[in-house]
């Protein structure tokens, strides 16, 4: 059953969230009680798999291959735990209500229904089963684009649909080739069939569609438009988990893709890798042309996108545990960043640097935060951020592949020059409006979620040995065939 | 809505039961025939489409039982509760069970699967009644403004 909590748990929390609409207070409260529960479950799921390789059940007792199973191995397991985290931080930070656009009772309710997308995902062991979850990904995500309601909200909620949708079809049309040509659903009778010979000519080109279709739902260039257009009108918290969360469920699933049709692998890592790096160039060139933080952060997605693909075109382990623990740290600071872009409106009153200012002289609390988060992002040494790009580059440059590690390293430092324009505009220079008034009280509880996240930061940058060692591990259960 | 449609507002109220009835019929055929849940929902969808059309989203608001979002949220329940049996007879979580009571004429077939589907039912209909009614509410509030 521990296999199936990373559903379950937020498919309950939202349950019972959706139950309690008429009561506000306690609506948060079990949300935040489910999220810390749904951490402790992933925790303790994450040492099982460790210890065991590989947990999965079968639902519904029909024997395997026809059973829809779910199944934690250790990369699954480790996702799990990420996402968890994000999520407990994401509900802690909006308990404190740091930005104040309206909270619908639909709100928590969706975060949990978008977190038991991801968790179904990262633990399912059926290609179908995969279509389902990138289904509920998409509605969850679409209901907490428009909750709102404002026209422009909705207007990103029709271009995230729009986009999205077709991500979709092209994902359930793939599904349905590979299983008319195979006969098989479930991975590992999928992985036996792409062994057999007669289908060495076709199952690659559905294999190609279908990673076409999560390079749609990952961002990837040049078909990520829907994520900068859409993801700026949200409220901060939801935006570090919609924005932290779904593209990386597209690039998870990529790896699994190659793990599972290892016997037959569509001979397309050499473009992924081109396509890795117009990503990351064509998210920081992005971001540099921006002013409003949400749309700077938004387009370094993008651009980290990027890099975890260039850990997937790599299709070694090395290249599968860079993405990993890349994956794991730019969830994190990522969320990190836009939880304290959602306490810096709430300090200084606006989301567009030229409008904000002074925060540095007003809370150099908040500026050495900040500060931790950005050097991590670009990538100085010894953060996590550091870590994540040494092991890509490192890989890049042992399969003399110079030219993808000179571009991910020169994007890190392009990557600094936003983040100095977000330091110099909000931190450094005085607030234009010099008479503001003193903002709301009772963001205590933003405040504690931005600090946990920043030492979570920092300890994965200091100690990243554990999750190191999980991840090297990892990545040797999604290794791929050689044909 | 206006102007009035008088033939759409007479045969609107008994479309409504008469759509219901025809979304239940589908729901329990769908154990040996083509049908099921989520057809079912989708039809008593539609029931609550056409009446919210002729008399408002508001009253069919009203004759959605428990309103949009606890009925899906029900209908989640309904369907995650009904592969919890199994696990009394140590059997893997949504094993599903099936019971026949004799009634003396016919024997009633009773299954947890009976159980999920209605929960699909619930969920499908409560929650796109929740976006069909909104949109409609929006598209309602835009024409009690005027033409532009």
């Amino acid at each position: 059953m521990l296999v199936l909590a990373p559903v379950l748990l937020p498919l309950l929390t939202a349950l019972l969230a959706a139950a309690l609409y008429r009561h506000e207070t306690a609506r948060r409260w079990a949300s935040l009680a489910g999220a810390l529960l749904s951490l402790a479950c992933a925790l303790a799921l994450a040492v099982e798999a460790d210890r065991l390789g590989r947990i999965s059940v079968a639902l519904g007792g029909w024997p395997l291959p026809y059973a829809i199973e779910f199944a934690a191995d250790r990369a699954g397991a480790f996702m799990v735990l990420v996402a968890a985290l994000l999520g407990a931080a994401v509900v802690l930070h909006q308990v404190g209500r740091a930005d104040a656009a309206p909270e619908t009772p639909i709100l928590h309710p969706l975060l949990h229904g978008l977190l038991a997308a991801a968790g179904g995902a990262f633990v399912t062991a059926d290609l179908f089963n995969l279509y389902v979850w990138f289904e509920l990904l998409l509605i969850a995500a679409l209901g907490l684009l428009a909750h709102g309601g404002q026209p422009r909200q909705l207007d990103a909620a029709f271009k995230y649909l729009a986009l999205n949708l077709l991500g979709t079809l092209l994902l359930l049309v793939a599904v349905a080739f590979i299983f008319g040509a195979t006969g098989q659903l479930n991975f590992a009778a999928l992985t036996e069939a792409s062994r057999r010979p007669e289908l060495a000519g076709v199952l690659p080109v559905y294999v190609a569609l279908l990673a076409l279709a999560l390079l749609l739902k990952a961002g990837a260039f040049p078909l990520f438009a829907w994520l900068p257009a859409s993801y700026h009108t949200l409220p901060a918290p939801v935006l570090a988990l919609v924005g932290g969360l779904v593209t990386k469920v597209g690039v998870f699933a990529l790896l699994r893709v190659g793990q599972v049709f290892a016997g037959s692998p569509p001979p397309f890592d050499e473009a992924l890798g081109w396509i890795a790096l117009a990503t990351m160039l064509s998210g920081v060139l992005g971001a540099a042309h921006h002013w409003d933080l949400r749309r700077i952060l938004a387009f370094h997605i993008v651009s980290q996108i990027g890099y975890l693909l260039l850990g997937v075109a790599l299709a070694t382990p090395a290249g599968a545990a860079g993405a990993l623990f890349f994956t794991a740290h730019n969830i994190l600071v990522k969320a990190d960043l836009f939880l304290i872009a959602g306490l810096i409106w709430a300090l200084a009153g606006h989301y567009d640097l030229r409008r904000i200012g002074g925060l540095y002289r007003a809370r150099p609390g908040l500026a050495a935060l900040f500060l931790i988060a950005a050097f991590s992002l670009v990538g100085v040494p010894p953060s996590s951020g550091f870590w994540g790009k040494f092991l890509l580059v490192r890989e890049s440059f042992a399969q003399e592949r110079y030219v993808w590690g000179g571009v991910a390293l020169a994007v890190g430092a392009l990557t600094l020059y936003s983040m100095t324009k977000i330091w110099l505009e909000a931190f450094w220079k005085p607030h234009p409006e010099p008479d503001r008034q003193a903002p709301a009280p009772g963001l205590k509880p933003a405040w504690w979620a931005v600090t946990l996240l920043t030492a979570l930061v920092l300890a994965l940058g200091l100690m990243p040995e554990p999750a190191l060692r999980y991840v090297e591990s990892a990545a040797l259960g999604l290794e791929r065939a050689k044909p | 809505m206006n102007p009035r449609a008088l033939m759409l507002e007479k045969a609107a109220r008994p479309l409504y039961w008469i759509m219901l009835a025809a979304a239940l019929w589908v729901l329990l055929r769908g154990h040996n025939a083509p049908g099921g849940g989520f057809v079912g929902g989708l039809i008593a969808l539609a029931a609550t489409a056409a009446y919210a059309i002729v008399f408002g989203a508001a009253a069919a608001r009203r004759r959605l039982p428990l309103g949009p979002l606890p009925l899906a949220a029900l209908g989640v329940a309904l369907a995650l509760f009904s592969g919890l049996p199994a696990l009394w007879w140590e059997r893997p979580y949504l094993s599903h069970l099936w019971f026949s009571l004799p009634l003396g004429f016919t024997d009633l077939k009773l299954s947890t699967v009976l159980l999920f589907d209605a929960g699909v039912f619930g969920a499908v209909w409560g929650a796109l009644a929740g976006y069909v009614l909104a949109l409609l509410r929006s598209v309602e509030a835009a024409a009690a403004e005027g033409p532009p």
